[in-house]
């Protein structure tokens, strides 16, 4: 059953609470749009509001495939990873402007989840976790050892954006307000983009393929090429969060490609309810203020990842937008 | 290519099979429990890492090597038997993520554990004094600890065959894999074959992470970077074979020691790569039967 999939004109006899939700669903991107906009206001510092951003962005491609499409990757840090690398590169050793960065982030996202998923797919079900895992650590060494490229274990330093043009606008990039529109701006023409996606015929066939295999096989649909096209797709989106967040970070550190970033991903769409468009925005957020808060007070933040890990699990596996979605739908 | 002597290479083909005794090891662990209770234990590397840290600590005490080929397997086994029951139990029926997820949160739990416990720096780990020195094996002097890690694991894997094929438990636990639900019906606890099979599993890579300390020392992180090498061996060998995982363990010890001889730059990658071709042309790997993933 999927959370996500109630949308149109309901009855009049039905309850308001109901219709309300119904109308929210319809306009849910013009509504995330507003709350982003008065969102840095809520945050502690605007730092974190911006990797919240990025880190929702992340999430948001990665739930497009666990949640919308059943297949669990373990692999997303090199999507991701590449993302930032590339776009950091094409700056570095390029003096790429910034737009043509992040295209270029974006665009290796994709050639990347291409690469991966061309062999991943290959293999079904649980395979798909390891066989992603293991291509994702090879990706990891790869850009370990280019060291003339990527800085190799310090990271790839000297990302210098200071000021954005637009429009022949020039704004301040490293103000931090300035700085979380612009990324903002991103990260919701990727979530129109995403809504418009699940909303389309092509977004019905995901859903299909994720409840039931076989029917949609015998419906005509091509899995694989579903499946590939998704992961694709869902690389664009880790790709384009990569990519800001090397903008925002002015380095990428090797960490970004280790597959516990990938554990992340998987993380943030577990709390936040997978298979729900805004759980793993709310994943991210949750995910971050909660790692800020305790890491004052301990070095052993991990511990409280793995456990909430192993409680989202067994507990509570709806996340918490996915429990409020539920309570609403009642 | 003036200093590649055919004994080199002969040395270095040795090697490779060292090291892929301890990949066999772990893979043999991670298929048997992939076999039977179709969960992935992403907490394997883990394990491996736990069984290390707790000869570590045995050997700190004071006592021998030996004695940890005793007790590391049976405490890491222990740890398993408690995983299995308390947490991945609840989870049967519940679709083939839920279990995996739940042993990769684990893992992060029994890693960050180990670092409040050791710290986060490694520790060197001393060869035990009958097994240092060098053997003359035909071809050159081979350390005699690899030789050790070789004959070891043989014996492991000779263990579990008499086990699996010719005790009663092993009839049930082949019977397990194939269809438990029938078996179920003949009045078998299946859920208690499940549970020694996650037991057997854990300890045996309780027994690799030990066997590996003194190659490279421990360190808290040392399962990652394991635990996907090990996926690579099972996805060669085919999931869920036990044949397959160890002609694949060996022939990716090999393809590792080869490469680090010929071209060090790619040692890293070249297993990946293998795992790439073997997906292209057999995407079920060695032994592994087709449809059954689906």
């Amino acid at each position: 059953m999927s959370l996500d999939q109630t949308s149109g004109a309901l009855p009049a006899s039905t309850l308001p609470r109901a219709r309300l939700v119904a109308v929210a669903r319809q306009h849910r991107v013009l509504l995330a749009a507003l709350f982003l906009l008065v969102f840095p206001l809520l945050v502690p510092f605007k730092a974190l509001a911006v990797m919240i951003l990025i880190y929702g962005l992340y999430a948001l491609g990665f739930n497009l495939l666990f949640g919308y499409l059943g297949l669990l990757s373990f692999g997303h840090s090199a999507l991701f990873g590449t993302g930032a690398y590339l776009c950091g590169i094409a700056i570095v050793h390029f003096g790429a402007p910034w737009f043509v960065a992040i295209a270029v982030g974006t665009a290796s996202g994709v050639l990347m989840a291409l690469a991966i998923g061309a062999l991943a797919i290959r293999t079904r079900g649980i395979y798909f976790a390891m066989v992603t895992l293991a291509l994702s650590q090879c990706a990891y060494y790869l850009f370990y050892q280019s060291v003339g490229w990527t800085g190799g274990e310090n990271g790839l330093r000297g990302i210098d954006v200071r000021t954005i043009g637009l429009f022949g606008a020039k704004l301040d990039f490293m103000d931090p307000l300035t700085r979380y529109y612009v990324v903002a701006g991103f990260v919701i023409a990727a979530m129109f983009l995403l809504s418009r996606i699940l909303a389309s015929p092509f977004g019905a066939v995901i859903e299909a393929v994720r409840e039931n295999e076989a029917r949609a096989r015998a419906s005509g649909y091509d899995v694989t090429r579903v499946r590939l096209v998704t992961f694709v797709l869902s690389g664009g989106f880790c790709g384009l969060a990569g990519a800001l967040l090397a903008l925002h970070l002015s380095i990428v550190p090797i960490e970004t490609l280790h597959y516990e970033t990938s554990g992340l991903a998987v993380m943030m769409c577990l709390l936040g309810g997978m298979g729900t468009f805004f759980g793993p925005f709310v994943g991210a957020a949750v995910f971050l203020l909660l790692e800020n808060l305790v890491s004052v007070w301990t070095v052993h933040w991990q511990l409280f990842v793995g456990a909430a890990f192993m409680v989202c699990v067994l507990f509570f596996p709806r996340g918490i937008w996915g429990s409020i979605l539920h309570w609403l739908e009642r | 290519m003036a200093g590649l002597s055919l004994e080199l290479i002969g040395l270095q083909l040795f090697t490779g099979v060292a090291l892929g005794a301890v990949y066999v090891l772990l893979a043999i662990g991670l298929s048997l429990i992939f076999g039977m209770l179709t969960v992935v234990n992403f907490a394997h590397g883990a394990f491996y890492m736990l069984g290390a840290y707790c000869g570590l600590w045995l050997m700190m005490k004071g006592a021998s090597f030996w004695l940890c080929l005793i007790a590391v397997p049976l405490a890491i086994g222990a740890v398993g038997l408690a995983v299995e029951r308390v947490l991945i139990r609840p989870l049967y029926g519940r679709g083939i993520d839920y279990p995996l997820l739940l042993t990769f949160g684990l893992s992060y739990i029994m890693v960050e554990l180990v670092r409040i416990t050791f710290g986060n720096t490694g520790f060197p780990v001393d060869t035990p004094e009958l097994l240092q020195g060098a053997v003359d094996i035909g071809v050159g002097y081979f350390p005699l600890y690899r030789l050790f890690v070789i004959g070891v694991t043989a014996v492991i894997l000779v263990g579990l065959w008499l086990f699996l094929e010719r005790t009663s438990f092993g009839l049930i636990i082949r019977a397990g894999a194939r269809d438990p639900q029938i078996v179920r019906i003949l009045g078998v606890d299946v859920s208690r074959v499940w549970l020694v099979v996650f037991g057997l599993g854990t300890a045996i890579a309780g027994v690799a992470g030990l066997l590996a300390a003194p190659l490279q020392g421990v360190i808290p992180e040392m399962g990652g970077p394991i635990l996907a090498e090990a996926f690579v061996v099972t996805v060669v060998g085919g999931m869920g074979s036990l044949m397959g995982a160890v002609l694949a363990g060996l022939l990716v010890g090999v393809v590792v020691s080869m490469t680090s001889l010929f071209a060090p730059e790619m040692a890293k990658v070249a297993i990946f790569a293998l795992m790439a071709v073997v997906l292209l042309i057999r995407p079920q790997g060695f032994f592994g039967r087709a449809g059954l993933m689906s």
